[in-house]
């Protein structure tokens, strides 16, 4: 579904990309990992479209479509979501009205008419189970006075209203107590299907107890160095990143 | 050139039609008010409070002025339906500065009054010489000329302890043929524990003469009194206005004021609001939304002559295409007026790199013990939240709109009337998605007015 060929990109003139490749088909669990400033946030922010980072070679085609000419909402009606590490809070706009205009956006792209008041308030109840959301987080302004845990259960909340075909869940473990990753990995695993595809970003190995990967990546200095199963997760664990930094560096 | 010539010499010329066409109590003042206004001029850009209205540009064209009270032929109930649901609203219309007598109030019997000033001039002529022109100074030149001119307006008396069920509301419609100034004035008098709200709505049914409304309201807040006041402006770029309110609060009163425009060609509002007694409450709100060459200058004063009083004053513009946006707010607190909360707020977005935004926030304390604080911002919007509702699938023209309408929402939440700021939410939605196009699509179908004041009937 997702091919990214030797992607670069930059945010203010720096290069922080410097030719990714890779491939997600449908029903994998793909996990990138890498020390801090390798460019894992970056790679989540071009494939959403982010304006703050300009591409500067290469390609990424997501179900045979160029992705990198669609304006940030088509590339979310293709199927593309991300969950954001830092969700952000929009005071004064509800949940509702916002998964609304989300909901019917997507609907409208496609052609279809806007779901009714009923039918949508029965699908917001119906998903909000599958993250605990409480109703009333569903009613106030979006993430506004969330706690940490709340905002990223809220995010896969709003993945579970969009039902993407992948997945970019962005460092969605950061500042999550244990019960909370619990909930959030729950509902990430209750939402998979074979038909759907995930990418794990993370800098440590512990969602990944709770989501299992089919492939673990390791980022670093823009590039992938290293690919390999679960177990390069747990090998990264227990040995940190400089074996693979002087592996690199070396060559 | 000093525009308040033409009107001063309107007024000599016409002092007897003017005089026949009200009553003394209005008639007494005019001779003070023509004094002051032979010695003055209105302000001009740049001179203090008025860094970007030009008052005396705005009243230079030749209107004309409906000395000799031509009625309109225009019914009402077929211009104008009111559909702000569940409000049980009573309308009383003006056209232009007619005042058209819409039903009965029923609520005689308690005392209340609520008619035309020049009736209510004749009816109960020591109450109105109580109070009229002597909350709103002479000295000041728009004053100056309102009272020099005016020959109508309403009177809203709520008597000692008694609560006005519905909300009294008030429609201003104008609808000229040549160029032409409308006088308005409105006096409000809440005796001690009386309670009122009002709602005043202007519209503009003709679109391409210009047009000018000159208003002053007067209010007195008795003890303890409640009074909600609410504007709001969805008129024409043909429309312009002038209204300054002045303001008497008495001890433990509560006061609310929510000046909204949507719709505008220039518009200068004052508020005057005078805090005379201990443990009032003032809450003074604004928003104005503008786009194309709109000009919206709000200008607030809070003198806080008491102690033990509380105000808050929230003001917030959006501003998109080339339009211009004027916040000038003072609040002072008086030197033997202890323990005054008063906190003033002014946020603004620039939607476009067009659009301009002048604000000048003050606090003059002249005594310690106090909380008080002002602030402003100019800014965009959040293009974080943007971009977060983008990866949403929320389209960026309908996510500008989303967020343009929730900046707005702080103002909205402050009506305390539940139908009133359901229908606000859906006119500030309209408005910033483009579709409100006209009164008709704003608060009532003003289509059907069949009056329009001609050349032949002016003077």
């Amino acid at each position: 579904m997702l091919i990214i060929k030797d992607l670069h990109a930059s945010i203010e003139g720096k290069e922080i990309l410097k030719g990714v490749n890779l491939t997600v088909r449908p029903g994998e669990v793909h996990a990138i990992m890498g020390p801090n400033g390798s460019g894992k946030s970056t790679l989540s922010s071009v494939l959403t479209g982010n304006p703050a980072f300009t591409v500067t070679g290469g390609s990424v085609e997501f179900y045979g479509k160029n992705l990198l000419a669609l304006p940030p909402e088509d590339r979310s009606h293709e199927g593309l979501f991300l969950s954001f590490q830092y969700p952000v809070e929009i005071p004064g706009v509800s949940m509702v009205n916002f998964m609304r205009a989300a909901l019917n956006a997507k609907r409208k792209y496609f052609g279809e008419e806007p779901l009714s008041a009923s039918d949508f308030l029965k699908l917001m109840r119906e998903k909000r189970a599958i993250v605990e959301l409480d109703n009333k987080l569903a009613s106030r302004s979006v993430n506004e006075g969330f706690s940490g845990g709340e905002k990223k259960r809220n995010e896969i909340f709003q993945m579970a209203m969009l039902e993407p075909r992948l997945s970019i869940l962005g460092e969605t473990d950061s500042g999550l107590d244990i019960d909370a990753l619990r909930i959030v990995a729950g509902g990430v695993n209750k939402l998979k299907t074979e038909n759907n595809a995930t990418i794990v970003i993370t800098h440590y190995q512990r969602l990944l107890d709770y989501i299992k990967p089919d492939f673990v990546h390791v980022l670093y200095k823009g590039r992938i160095v290293k690919t390999g199963g679960a177990e390069l997760a747990l090998e990264l664990e227990e040995k940190g990143y400089d074996w693979i930094k002087r592996e690199c560096d070396n060559l | 050139m000093n525009s308040l010539k033409q009107y001063i010499d309107i007024f000599k010329e016409n002092r007897r039609a003017i005089d026949d066409h009200s009553a003394l109590a209005l008639n007494r003042l005019r001779n003070d008010a023509c004094k002051v206004l032979e010695n003055a001029t209105l302000p001009r850009k740049g001179d203090e409070d008025y860094e970007t209205t030009d008052l005396n540009e705005m009243f230079a064209p030749d209107y004309g002025v409906n000395i000799n009270r031509v009625n309109l032929t225009a019914d009402p109930d077929e211009a104008f339906r009111c559909d702000v649901p569940n409000m049980s609203t009573s309308p009383y219309y003006f056209f232009n500065d007619i005042y058209h007598h819409h039903g009965d109030f029923a609520q005689q019997s308690s005392g209340v009054v609520i008619s035309s000033l020049r009736k209510a001039a004749s009816d109960y002529p020591e109450l109105i010489a109580e109070y009229y022109g002597k909350i709103a100074p002479l000295d000041d030149a728009q004053v100056a000329l309102n009272t020099l001119l005016a020959q109508d307006g309403i009177f809203v008396y709520v008597p000692r302890n008694v609560v006005l069920e519905r909300t009294l509301q008030i429609v201003n419609i104008m609808n000229v043929a040549y160029p032409a100034m409308a006088v308005r004035r409105v006096l409000v008098v809440l005796e001690e524990g009386a309670q009122a709200r009002m709602l005043v709505c202007d519209h503009t049914q003709s679109r391409t003469v210009q047009c000018l409304s000159n208003q002053v309201i007067e209010v007195s807040v008795g003890k303890n009194a409640v009074f909600d006041f609410y504007e709001l402006e969805a008129t024409a770029e043909t429309s312009n206005r002038a209204s300054s309110m002045w303001i008497r609060q008495a001890a433990g009163s509560n006061l609310l004021i929510n000046g909204m425009t949507l719709a505008n060609g220039a518009t200068r509002n004052n508020y005057h609001i005078s805090v005379d007694g201990e443990h009032a409450e003032t809450h003074l709100l604004g928003m104005a939304i503008a786009s194309g060459k709109q000009h919206i200058d709000n200008h607030t004063l809070i003198c806080h002559n008491a102690g033990y009083c509380h105000s808050n004053e929230l003001f917030k513009y959006v501003l998109d295409d080339n339009s211009t946006g004027a916040f000038s707010g003072k609040i002072l607190v008086a030197p033997d007026a202890p323990k005054v909360e008063a906190y003033q707020s002014n946020r603004n977005v620039c939607a476009s790199t067009s659009a301009k935004m002048f604000t000048k926030p003050q606090l003059v304390i002249n005594t310690d013990d106090v909380k008080c604080s002002h602030g402003a911002t100019v800014g965009q919007l959040d293009q974080e939240a943007l971009f977060y509702m983008q990866t949403r699938g929320i389209p960026e023209h309908e996510a500008r709109t989303l967020l343009m309408q929730a900046f707005m929402s702080d103002v909205i939440d402050g009506v305390r009337i539940d139908a009133l700021k359901d229908r606000l939410r859906h006119l500030v939605e309209k408005r910033f998605a483009g579709t409100l196009s006209n009164c008709g699509e704003c608060a009532g179908t003003c289509l059907k007015v069949k009056g329009k004041i001609t050349k032949n009937d002016e003077i």
